[in-house]
C-alpha cells in the first residue's frame, strides 16, 4: 500500500498541479501585489462592510470572520504539512471557554460567581481552576497559550510516533468527541450542554450596545489580518518550505537529517493557537460559546471552508470559510427545509471536481489568459 | 458476581455492534483507503428497508429474514453508485474522500428525512428475539444481543473465508497489497475496487437490520456510530480483519467496565485515552501489513 | 490594538444617533399583515422532535387567519431553521427579531436552545413563546414558558408514584441540563417523602447502548424507573429494558419525555404498561381537543399522533393572539402587561395565563401506554396546577436554589 499522501501531491519534475498554488518560492512572488491585496482586503473589511451592512449582518460577518481565523490554521497545518485535522473545534472551544469564563467572572463582579453554577451546580464557592480566570493577565494569554500547549501535548506524542495520514485525521476527530464529552458531563462547573451564555460585558463595555458590537467586529477584522500576516511570514520562511517538503515526502526530509515530527508539530501548534484566538473573539461576537461549537461536525465544517476555498493558498482559506458560512446563513433563511441538500451538494462538487478549491479557478483563469497571450503574440 | 458477569456480557455485545458497524469500513478503509463518512447513512438504510419490508411483510420474523439480504443489496448497491460517481475520482486523495463522503451524508440524511419523515420510525421485533435466556447463577442473556454476536461472528467469517478462498478475494488482496502490480498481472483493479466498496456498503446495510432490534431508526441514527467504529479499523491495523475484530471486542469490554466502575461519559473518554496510548506503543495498529512500500 | 479600538470607535461613533441605540427593535406592523417567527430545528438531531411542534404552529396560525386574523391582520409565518445548534438559534433568532421585524415568534426545543437565544431576546426586548416542558429555575420576561414547569410534571409524577406505595426510585437520564435538574429535585422530594434513590445514571446525549445501566438497574432492586432520557436514547433504552426481562409490571418506568411521537418511534411492543407525565394525551377528553386532532389528522395525515409539546405550542400562538387582543396592539410591552389572566380553552383543558411568572396553569396528567400506540390517562390533578417554576411553595425544595 502507498503511503497516505496528503492531498494534493506535487511530484518534483513533473508540471505544477493546477490545484496546488505553487508554495514553494522564497520570498514570494514580489511584495508590491501582496501589499496591495492586503490593503485592499483592509479596505474591504474597516470601510466598505461596515458602510454596506445592517449591524445585525455586520455582527454575522464578525462570526464568520471568526471562523476564517481558524481556516488560517488549517489552511498552515493542513494545506502546507498535509495534517488533515479534525479537531480544531476542541482549540476553538478552549480559546472560547478561557475567554467565556473570564467575561462571566466579570460580569459576576468581584468575588460573584456565574448564575449558571448555582443553578446547576449548587457550589458554594467558586471552583479552583475558574479562579485563574477572574484575571484578565491570565485569561487573555490563555486563549492562545492553552490550545497551544494541548496541541503541543498531543502532537509530540502522536508525530514522534509517525501517526500521519488517515489515523491522524480520525483520531483528531476523537479527540473532539472525547471534549465534547467531557465537557457536558462537568455540567456544574462548564455549563454543560448549554455552554456558557448570556455574556454582558467586554473589559467594561455593554456587548449590547450596538457601538460596542462594532468595535468588536473591528478587533476581529484587525486581528485576522494580522493573522494572515503572519501565516505569510510563516509560509515563506525556511521553516515553509521545509513544512512543505515534508508533507510531499516525509522518508526524503527525514533522511535529509531533519525531524519532521517537530516540523509537524510546529505547525500543529500554530493552527491550534489561531484556533483559540478565534474561538476566543467568538465569545464577544456572538455571546456564547458551548459544546455544540466544538464537536465533529464544526470540526468538519472549519475544514470544509478550507477545501472549498482552496487548502494551498493564502487567502483561500479565509475566503472559503467566509464563503461557506455566508452560504449556510443565506440558503438556510431561502430554503429552511431543504438547504442541506444544497450544503451537501457544495461540499461534493468544489472536494470531487475542484481540488484546488475556487482558489483553483483564479489560477486557471489567469493561465488561460497567459495562454491567449502567447498565442496572440506568436 | 452476576453483575459483573453481565457487564462482561455487554461488552461483548458492545464489541459485537461495534465490529459489524466496522466490519465494513475494514473493507472500505482498510483495504482501499477511503475514508466513507456516509457508511452510517448507509446502516441507516438497511433499517430504513426493514422498515419498508414490514409495511408487506407483517411476519415479524420473516421480515427480518428478509431484510438481511435486501438490506446488503440495497446499501451495497448505494454504495457502489457513490463509488461510480465520486470515489474512483479520489483514490489518489484519501484525505478528500471524508470531505466528499460528508457533504455525500449530509444529503443522504435529508432525504432520508423527505421520505420518511423526521420523526424515527418504528419497526417489530420477533418476540423470540425480544425475550431473553437464563444462564445458571441468575444472569439473563438477551436474545438480541445473542442474535447480533452470531450475526457479527457469521459476517467475519464470511468474509474472511471469500477473502481467502475465492478468486475475488485474492484480486482483492492482491490490489490492496499492490495495486500496480496487479493492474500489469491483468486484474482489472477498478472492477475489483467497485466490488470491494459493494460489499463494504453491504455490509453497512446487515449492520442497519441488526440495529433495528437495539436502537432508534431514524435519519441521524448512523452518525453516532461511525467515529467509534473508524477507531477500531485504526487500531485494529489497516488490511487486516483480525486486527478489528480483537479491538472491537477489547473496546467493548473496556468500554462496559468502565461504564459500570465510572459514568458512561467517563468511560468514553477513557476509551480514547486508551486509543491514544495503544497508537503511541504501536503506530500502525495491532497488526500491520508488510507491504514493500516506503513507509 | 489600541489603534483598532480608536479607528472602531471613531468610524461608528457617527451611526449610532441614526440608529435610535439599543432600545430595542420594534416589530413591523404597518402593513396588512403581522409576521411571526417560527424557530425550530428541521435538521439535525432535534428535527425527530422539531418538525412536528413547526407543523402544530403552522395549523393554528391558519386557524387565526381563517377566522380573521390577529387585530384584523392576517399573520405572516417566518420560518427558520435552527439546526439542533444552539448558537445558530441565537443567529436565526436575531435575523427574526431584527430583520424579519416579527411581533413574536414561536419555537425552541432543548434548554441550550433557550438559553442561547434568551440573551437575543432580552435585549431586543421582543417576544418568545417556549412550547416545551422544562426544568424550570427560569423566568424571563420576554419568554412566555406554554409547557409544564418542574412543579406540574415532575412532582406529580412523583406524588402519583408515591400513591402508589413506591418506596424507591432509580433515576435514568440523558447528560444535560434539564435531566439533571429534574433529579436534583426528584431527590429532595424522596429525602423529604421517604423515598429513596437507589441509583442515577447519565447516558450522554444521543448515546444509544443501555446494557451497562440497564444492568445496572435490573440489580438495583427499585421500584420504579424515573426517565429523563432524550430523543434517540429512550428507544434503545426500551429496547433493553424489554430484553433484559423488565417489565412495566413489575418495574414501571415513569417518562417525561415521551408523547404520542415517540411511542411511534419505539413501538408499543417495548412499551405497552409503562407511565408517562404531561398535561396532555391524544385521547384527553374535550370538544377543544376533538377540534384539534380531527383538524391537525387533516392537514397532515390520519396517522399521525398528536403530543403534549405539540398541544403547547398550538396554545402558545391562540393565547399570543388573545394577549394581543386584550392589549389592543402588538407592542411587546402592552402584550406583557395584558397577560395576567388570559383563558384559552385549550385541547388539555383550559389553561391560564399567569403575568408574573409568564408561565400557564395546567392540569397535571399521569397517562400509561397502551397497545393501540395511545396514552390514556390513569390520574389527574384535577384543577390546573398555578406555575411555581422556583418551587417556592414546597418546602422540600427549599435548598434547590
Amino acid at each position: 500500500m502507498t503511503a497516505v499522501t496528503p492531498a494534493p501531491p506535487s511530484a518534483a519534475g513533473a508540471p505544477a498541479p493546477t490545484d496546488a498554488a505553487p508554495p514553494n518560492r522564497p520570498g514570494g512572488r514580489s511584495r508590491l501585489p501582496a501589499a496591495a491585496g492586503f490593503a485592499c482586503g483592509a479596505a474591504l473589511l474597516f470601510a466598505v462592510a461596515p458602510l454596506a451592512l445592517s449591524d445585525f449582518r455586520l455582527a454575522l460577518l464578525a462570526k464568520y470572520l471568526c471562523v476564517a481565523m481558524v481556516a488560517v490554521g488549517i489552511g498552515i497545518a493542513w494545506g502546507r504539512g498535509g495534517l488533515l485535522t479534525l479537531g480544531q473545534g476542541v482549540f476553538f472551544g478552549l480559546g472560547g471557554y478561557a475567554m467565556a469564563m473570564h467575561l462571566k467572572l466579570a460580569d459576576a463582579g468581584p468575588g460573584g460567581m456565574p448564575d449558571f453554577m448555582q443553578l446547576y451546580g449548587q457550589l458554594d464557592e467558586l471552583p479552583v481552576w475558574w479562579r485563574p480566570f477572574a484575571s484578565p493577565w491570565f485569561a487573555l494569554p490563555a486563549t492562545v497559550l492553552l490550545p497551544m500547549a494541548v496541541a503541543f501535548g498531543l502532537g509530540s506524542l502522536v508525530f514522534r510516533r509517525r501517526v500521519r495520514g488517515a489515523y491522524f485525521a480520525i483520531l483528531s476527530q476523537a479527540l473532539a468527541a472525547a471534549m465534547v464529552i467531557l465537557l457536558i458531563g462537568q455540567q456544574g462547573t462548564t455549563g454543560g450542554t448549554n455552554g456558557l451564555t448570556d455574556i454582558q460585558g467586554f473589559f467594561g463595555y455593554d456587548l449590547d450596545d450596538p457601538v460596542n458590537q462594532r468595535m468588536v467586529y473591528f478587533i476581529i477584522a484587525g486581528v485576522l489580518l494580522a493573522l494572515l500576516a503572519l501565516a505569510r511570514q510563516l509560509v515563506h520562511s525556511r521553516y515553509g518550505e521545509l513544512l512543505v517538503a515534508v508533507r510531499d515526502s516525509e522518508e526524503r526530509v527525514r533522511f535529509l537529517g531533519y525531524d519532521p515530527a517537530s516540523v509537524k508539530l510546529v505547525a500543529y501548534v500554530v493552527a491550534a493557537g489561531m484556533a483559540g484566538l478565534a474561538g476566543a473573539l467568538f465569545v464577544p461576537a456572538v455571546g456564547i460559546i458551548s459544546p455544540a461549537l466544538i464537536g465533529i461536525v464544526p470540526s468538519i465544517e472549519f475544514v470544509i471552508g478550507v477545501a472549498v476555498g482552496g487548502r494551498a493558498t493564502l487567502l483561500g482559506p479565509v475566503l472559503g470559510a467566509v464563503a461557506v458560512a455566508w452560504a449556510r446563513t443565506a440558503l438556510s433563511e431561502r430554503f429552511p427545509g431543504t438547504w442541506t441538500y444544497l450544503q451537501g451538494l457544495l461540499f461534493v462538487v468544489v472536494v470531487a471536481f475542484l481540488p484546488g478549491g475556487l482558489a483553483s479557478l483564479w489560477a486557471l483563469a489567469r493561465r488561460r489568459g497567459a495562454e491567449r497571450a502567447e498565442v496572440s503574440t506568436s | 458476581m452476576t453483575v459483573l458477569f453481565g457487564q462482561l456480557f455487554t461488552g461483548i455485545s458492545i464489541g459485537a455492534v461495534l465490529l459489524l458497524v466496522a466490519l465494513g469500513l475494514a473493507l472500505t478503509f482498510g483495504q482501499m483507503n477511503v475514508i466513507n463518512m456516509a457508511h452510517g447513512e448507509f446502516i441507516m438504510a438497511g433499517a430504513y428497508t426493514t422498515y419498508v419490508l414490514q409495511q408487506s411483510i407483517t411476519g415479524a420474523g420473516l421480515s427480518l429474514l428478509v431484510a438481511l439480504p435486501v438490506a446488503f443489496v440495497v446499501a451495497g448497491t448505494t454504495g457502489m453508485l457513490l463509488e461510480i460517481l465520486l470515489i474512483r475520482r479520489l483514490y489518489a486523495r484519501p484525505l478528500d474522500t471524508l470531505l466528499v463522503t460528508w457533504g455525500v451524508s449530509l444529503m443522504l440524511q435529508q432525504l432520508a428525512r423527505d421520505i420518511f419523515g423526521s420523526p424515527n420510525v418504528q419497526t417489530r421485533a420477533p418476540d423470540l428475539l425480544t425475550g431473553n435466556v437464563a444462564v445458571p447463577g441468575g444472569l439473563t442473556v438477551a436474545n438480541n444481543r445473542l442474535f447480533i454476536l452470531a450475526l457479527a461472528l457469521a459476517a467475519v467469517t464470511a468474509l474472511t473465508l471469500a477473502l481467502r478462498l475465492t478468486p475475488l478475494g485474492r484480486r482483492i488482496r492482491a490490489v490492496v497489497q499492490n495495486r500496480d502490480l496487479a493492474a500489469v498481472s491483468g486484474i482489472p483493479t477498478a472492477r475489483v475496487d467497485r466490488t470491494t466498496f459493494f460489499l463494504g456498503s453491504g455490509l453497512a446495510g446487515l449492520a442497519g437490520v441488526a440495529l433495528t432490534l437495539l436502537g432508534p431508526i431514524g435519519p441521524t441514527m448512523g452518525t453516532n456510530l461511525i467515529i467509534d467504529a473508524f477507531l477500531v479499523v485504526v487500531v485494529g491495523g489497516i488490511g487486516q480483519l483480525k486486527g478489528s475484530v480483537i479491538v472491537a471486542f477489547a473496546l467493548g469490554v473496556l468500554q462496559a467496565t468502565g461504564e459500570y466502575l465510572t459514568t458512561l461519559s467517563v468511560a468514553k473518554v477513557i476509551v480514547f485515552v486508551a486509543i491514544v496510548a495503544f497508537l503511541q506503543w504501536r503506530p500502525q495498529g495491532l497488526f500491520t501489513l508488510r507491504t514493500r512500500s516506503l513507509a | 490594538m489600541t489603534l483598532v479600538a480608536a479607528v472602531a470607535m471613531t468610524a461608528c461613533g457617527s451611526r449610532t444617533s441614526a440608529e435610535g441605540g439599543a432600545a430595542g427593535v420594534t416589530a413591523d406592523v404597518s402593513g396588512d399583515t403581522v409576521k411571526v417567527g417560527l424557530l425550530n430545528s428541521l435538521s439535525g438531531t432535534m428535527a425527530i422532535s422539531e418538525v412536528t411542534v413547526r407543523d402544530a404552529i403552522m395549523l393554528a396560525v391558519e386557524e387565526i387567519n381563517a377566522a380573521g386574523g390577529v387585530l384584523g391582520k392576517k399573520i405572516q409565518p417566518v420560518g427558520e431553521d435552527g439546526a439542533s445548534d444552539w448558537p445558530t438559534f441565537a443567529e436565526k433568532a436575531e435575523k427574526l427579531i431584527s430583520e424579519d421585524r416579527v411581533a413574536a415568534v414561536f419555537g425552541c426545543w432543548t434548554s441550550a436552545s433557550r438559553k442561547a437565544v434568551k440573551p437575543v431576546f432580552e435585549k431586543n426586548k421582543a417576544l418568545l413563546f417556549y412550547p416545551v416542558q422544562y426544568e424550570g429555575l427560569e423566568q424571563s420576561p420576554y419568554i412566555f414558558y406554554t409547557g409544564a414547569t418542574t412543579n406540574q410534571q415532575i412532582v406529580p409524577g412523583l406524588d402519583y408514584l408515591k400513591a402508589q406505595g413506591t418506596t424507591s426510585v432509580y433515576l435514568v437520564g440523558s447528560d444535560y441540563v434539564f435531566p439533571r435538574t429534574a433529579n436534583k429535585i426528584i431527590k429532595a422530594y424522596a429525602a423529604a417523602n421517604g423515598m429513596t434513590v437507589v441509583g442515577e445514571d447519565y447516558a450522554p446525549l444521543g448515546s444509544t447502548e443501555f446494557g451497562t445501566i440497564v444492568n445496572k438497574v435490573k440489580s438495583s432492586g427499585a421500584k420504579a424507573v424515573f426517565n429523563t432520557l432524550n430523543g434517540d436514547s429512550n428507544v434503545a433504552f426500551f429496547k433493553e429494558y424489554k430484553s433484559a426481562g423488565l417489565t412495566a409490571a413489575a418495574m414501571p418506568v415513569v417518562s417525561v419525555s415521551i408523547a404520542e411521537e415517540e411511542v411511534k418511534g419505539i413501538g408499543t411492543q417495548y412499551l405497552e404498561g409503562q407511565l408517562t407525565a404531561w398535561n396532555y394525551y391524544q385521547t384527553t377528553p374535550g370538544a377543544a381537543n376533538n377540534r384539534f386532532v380531527a383538524a391537525y389528522k387533516a392537514k397532515y395525515g390520519a396517522d399521525k399522533p398528536t403530543s403534549d409539546p405539540m398541544e403547547a405550542a398550538y396554545v402558545s400562538v391562540h393565547l399570543w393572539k388573545a394577549m394581543v387582543e386584550k392589549a389592543g396592539a402588538f407592542d411587546v410591552e402592552r402584550v406583557r402587561g395584558a397577560s395576567d389572566g388570559i383563558t384559552f380553552d385549550a385541547p388539555e383543558g383550559l389553561v391560564t395565563v399567569d403575568g408574573r411568572t409568564q408561565h400557564i396553569a395546567k392540569t397535571a396528567r399521569i397517562g400509561r401506554i397502551g397497545a393501540d400506540g395511545l396514552i390514556t390517562e390513569v390520574w389527574n390533578s384535577g384543577k390546573p396546577v398555578a406555575p411555581d417554576p422556583y418551587l417556592k411553595t414546597y418546602p422540600w425544595a427549599s435548598g434547590l436554589s
